[in-house]
């Protein structure tokens, strides 16, 4: 008698309401849940290929006298082309932190103490996140729409045609260079950083060089510097692996193109900041 | 035979481009590939050089089974295959007569001098003499073309793929190339494989002509063979008539 009950119980309800009963479970349940399998489908895809570049990559490394002669142009247009950025950016954080640094402190502590949180936080925080941040844009931006565009135009089908393996000849080459660039690069602002907080602490904070010298001093451990360089290795190896994967995962022409490089800035971005949380709880 | 398909599928997403295609190719055979836009002609090609795999099927290459090869000798079999790309591919960041050198410098016994050398007489076989030092940017259609046929026979190879290699040129330079794919096998002995849906130069270079449709080959024959054929899907499109093709005729 239940099961005769609930036709009974459907047919008394409004026409109306009865039409729209699964087009409102399509648009409320099931759409939501397909675009979440849907998402994680594709997530979990995407984590395979970046998984199965990464050990391809490790596997190319072998091959040196390929992607050894390529290193040198490489180093040059991820490290030493990004210079002129990061002085930049340095120089005005380290404005900044110094102006900053003696408003925080005015009336508390001793003005010296402004040495000493420039000194630290542009060592182990700022000059290696914000570095790091702007050659997500610039080298992660630029290796990405590089690799999309060869990968549009055929022409790393064309490479492996000529029996050149991708990875060993386009990934190894940025990859590395970004490795071996990023700490050079973050090291120079740093030190640009700390230079032009000196600059201001003298200028505008009448300070003088031997105030603000032992207040860089009175905190410094090499340790930090170490901390810095372990960090921005990691920034240059993902934001380089970043815009290789994108740059080589790329299709559909020039929109293509734009997504991959947008997705770069973005993910690399992030991938950051979760690294320096991450060296943050385990180195520190 | 020298380049054997057989019963090949290939879907990408919900859509099936190979529908269990079987092809083959005999050595120092042209064969031409005809078939509409976006039948799966260029995709067939990418399946013979390994830079697709196949759902289901077998693809075999000088007696080598495509997919089942490792990276090394994949590579060495990529090293006796030429392919000519529909839009030349060439690297744009490197000079016309690097490009062509660009498959010689992993192999041994080839110094720059050397290199060089052979890619001014590749260049000169295409028509692109003392065009060397242009970049891919400084060349017409056509000339990028040649450029990326000069490459393709630069490490004298056994197969030569040619993916739509006239589409979009002038008549003259779509007989300049015709000749050239006749050339590379009368002269080198070279196996080719021709993708393509002009049908004057498919009756020229051809031996043997394949006509793919809806992801199989729905003829193979000689191209007198083919004139004569009475399927009128086939007759529609080497006359373009689309009524003969879609069946709508009459």
């Amino acid at each position: 008698m239940a099961s005769a009950s609930a036709p009974e119980h459907a047919l008394s309800e409004p026409p109306k309401a009865r039409e729209q009963l699964p087009a409102v479970r399509r648009r409320f349940v099931h759409g939501p849940l397909a675009s979440c399998g849907r998402l994680t489908l594709s997530a979990l895809v995407l984590f395979g290929r970046a998984w199965r570049l990464f050990w391809a990559s490790i596997h190319a490394l072998r091959e040196v006298g390929l992607w050894g002669p390529l290193l040198l142009p490489q180093m040059a247009r991820v490290g030493v082309a990004s210079v002129p950025i990061a002085v930049f950016i340095a120089i005005f954080t380290g404005i900044v932190m110094s102006l900053q640094a003696s408003y925080t402190l005015s009336g508390t502590l001793p003005l010296y103490f402004v040495g000493t949180m420039v000194g630290k936080s542009m060592i182990i925080e700022l000059g290696p996140v914000l570095t790091g941040l702007v050659l997500a844009g610039r080298v992660g931006a630029t290796i990405s729409a590089e690799l999309g565009t060869m990968r549009v135009t055929e022409q790393i089908d064309a490479l492996e045609t000529l029996a050149y393996d991708p990875v060993v000849y386009l990934v190894i080459p940025r990859t590395v260079a970004g490795i071996v660039m990023f700490p050079l690069v973050v090291l120079i602002a740093t030190s640009v950083g700390i230079g032009s907080a000196w600059v201001t602490a003298l200028e505008l904070l009448n300070m003088s060089s031997a105030e603000f010298v032992k207040g860089l001093r009175l905190f410094f451990e090499p340790w930090d510097v170490w901390f810095a360089v372990i960090k921005t290795i990691s920034f240059g190896a993902i934001v380089t692996g970043v815009g290789c994967f994108f740059g080589l995962q790329t299709d559909r022409g020039a929109r293509g193109v734009g997504r991959a490089t947008t997705r770069t800035v973005v993910v690399a971005s992030m991938c950051i900041l979760v690294l320096d949380a991450f060296w943050a709880a385990v180195l520190l | 035979m020298s380049i054997h398909l057989d019963r090949v599928h290939k879907a990408f997403g919900p859509r099936e481009v190979l529908c269990g295609l079987s092809l083959d190719v005999a050595e120092g055979e042209i064969a031409a590939i005809v078939g509409p836009s976006g039948c799966g002609k260029s995709v067939l090609l990418k399946h013979i050089v390994g830079l697709l795999a196949p759902d289901s099927g077998a693809v075999v290459v000088a007696g080598r089974s495509v997919p089942e090869l490792d990276r090394e000798s994949l590579a060495e079999l990529r090293r006796r295959i030429g392919y000519v790309f529909q839009f030349a591919a060439l690297f744009d960041s490197m000079t016309v007569a690097a490009n062509v050198g660009m498959g010689l410098r992993r192999l041994p016994g080839w110094d720059g001098r050397r290199i060089a050398r052979r890619a001014e007489e590749c260049l000169e076989l295409v028509d692109l003499a003392g065009m060397g030092d242009r970049y891919p940017a400084q060349l017409s259609g056509g000339q990028r073309k040649r450029a990326g046929l000069a490459r393709a026979i630069a490490a004298s190879p056994e197969y030569l793929l040619y993916d739509e290699p006239t589409t979009g040129l002038d008549p003259v330079t779509t007989s300049v190339i015709d000749k050239l794919v006749v050339r590379m096998r009368d002269e080198l002995g070279v196996t080719g494989l021709v993708v393509t849906h002009d049908m004057t130069s498919a009756f020229r270079v051809a031996d043997r002509i394949t006509f793919l449709h809806e992801g199989r080959a729905r003829f193979s024959g000689a191209p007198d063979e083919l004139r004569v054929a009475p399927d009128a899907v086939l007759k529609g499109f080497v006359e373009g008539d689309p009524g003969l093709y879609y069946g709508t005729e009459g």
